[in-house]
């Protein structure tokens, strides 16, 4: 099952990498997530692991994933390692007004579950799916507002100078 | 021991010398179903679990957690994130036992199916025909030499010291933890020096109309001595009406499950190195009941949650 959210953030895609890249960052504003751990020695980039889990249903779910590609600032992809099969993807896209398209995906299941594992997934999908819309949501605001803040900051320094 | 072993066991306990004596049709019965059952209680093979069927299966538990019961498992981050420990938990829904698979579900599916977790069940429920799948979800017959092994294999061992006994409680007492002062986990998490981590839950003896345990009726059919079993329960239960003895199991009420793990209990770091049991016990009871009185707050309506 794939499911997916998109968001248009008014921000460079720099200033959004910082926060997507960072893992020291992903519980303030992925929603559902109880865990994203570094468990590598590398924080991030190519080849970070982290062990996540997101809170879906009655279960917190997830596991080890590792990233398989980190192209900045414009795209990172983790796999699972162990726990359900999962592929996430950080996609981000210039616009041309200087604004930045950021879609999350997420496909998940788990192979060998048969057929109670694609309804489980379907059963899934609408709460995942809501996960992934507050998240980009809740990115998008925290962007902006530390773009604001940075705006503020310029200004008090050139009032100062 | 192999099954041929077993039989000589079922024998010198007194079970061929009872076929043969004249006490009747009855009593040749019930010796008759102690000796299939001491015959189909499986060798504890630590090795029967499987990760990858539990991994596979887990799909369809986390559909009947979800949608049925509505589970929620709360304080995982609290059972340590390895070594053997041992999880102590309340036990309610008579012998279907729904706060088990939420909490397994929830216990796989944060730790990974990696991790070694075994759970204690009575012989009864192992031997009967159509469980033997618990056995790859790491089920192992309650004894203390299959506990010993667990805890000393490095696993996470899930109890529940109230067994059969607190599992078919009347539903009234549904809010009470009642081991009936059984303390012997006690004594193995002492001898394998493991900490404890309580696990409460709630919902559970409300997938039924429980009415009475029927200890005074088990004892009378001499279920006890046959089958180590102390109750003959009796319920209002879907889809039989009245249930005596829940052999067969029941459709349960969607209920909705909580489950909530505890900070861990080292023994003896917090009660010293030689611990009295008694104390230890007495602090267990009152941490879960304390708990478990805090979940019940929380609910305002029976099965709704």
């Amino acid at each position: 099952m794939r499911v997916g959210a998109t968001i248009e953030i008014a921000a460079p895609p720099e200033a959004v990498w910082d926060f997507v890249s960072d893992p020291s960052r992903a519980l303030h504003y992925m929603a559902g997530i109880t865990r994203w751990e570094v468990v590598s020695d590398e924080r991030r980039g190519l080849g970070a692991r982290y062990r996540t889990l997101l809170r879906v249903g009655a279960a917190e779910v997830g596991g080890l994933v590792e990233v398989v590609e980190y192209s900045e600032p414009r795209d990172m992809a983790w796999t699972s390692v162990t726990g359900i099969d999962q592929r996430g993807r950080w996609r981000l896209r210039e616009r041309p007004d200087g604004r930045t398209r950021v879609e999350f995906r997420l496909s998940y299941g788990v192979a060998g579950a048969g057929i109670f594992g694609a309804i489980a997934e379907r059963v899934a999908a609408p709460i995942v799916r809501g996960h992934l819309e507050r998240t980009v949501r809740q990115l998008k605001r925290q962007v902006e507002h530390e773009q604001q803040r940075q705006r503020a900051a310029e200004r008090r320094r050139a009032r100062v100078a | 021991m192999s099954q041929s072993g077993i039989a000589e066991q079922a024998a010198h306990n007194g079970h061929a010398t009872d076929a043969e004596s004249p006490r009747g049709l009855a009593a040749r019965l019930v010796a008759g179903m102690r000796e299939q059952v001491q015959l189909r209680i499986p060798r504890a093979d630590l090795d029967e679990r499987d990760p990858d069927y539990i991994r596979e299966s887990l799909p369809r538990l986390w559909l009947l957690a979800s949608l049925w019961f509505r589970g929620e498992v709360r304080g995982l981050g609290h059972i340590p994130e390895e070594g053997p420990v041992l999880l102590v938990g309340n036990h309610s829904g008579g012998n279907l036992t729904p706060d088990t698979t939420v909490f397994t579900l929830a216990f796989c599916a944060y730790f990974g199916v990696e991790r070694a977790f075994y759970q204690l069940a009575h012989n009864l429920v192992l031997s009967m025909p159509g469980l033997g799948f618990l056995r790859k979800y790491g089920t192992v017959a309650a004894s203390p030499e299959n506990a010993d092994t667990a805890l000393a294999s490095g696993a996470a061992l899930l109890v529940y010291p109230g067994g059969d006994y607190e599992v078919h409680r009347p539903s009234w007492e549904r809010h009470k933890v009642d081991f009936n002062r059984r303390k012997g986990f006690i004594r193995l998490a002492l001898e394998q020096n493991v900490p404890i981590v309580p696990v409460v839950s709630i919902g559970g003896q409300e997938t039924a109309l429980f009415l009475t345990r029927g200890g005074s009726l088990a004892r009378a059919l001499g279920l006890d001595r046959a089958f180590r079993l102390k109750v003959l329960p009796i319920s209002l239960a879907l889809p039989w009406g009245l249930n005596v003895g829940d052999m067969l199991g029941h459709v349960p009420l969607p209920a909705k499950i909580v489950v909530e793990a505890l900070p861990p209990v080292h023994l003896r770091d917090e009660f010293g190195p030689d611990p009295d049991v008694d104390e230890i016990y007495d602090h267990l009871i009152r941490v879960m009941q304390e708990t478990l009185d805090a979940l019940a707050a929380e609910r305002r309506l029976p099965v709704i949650g």
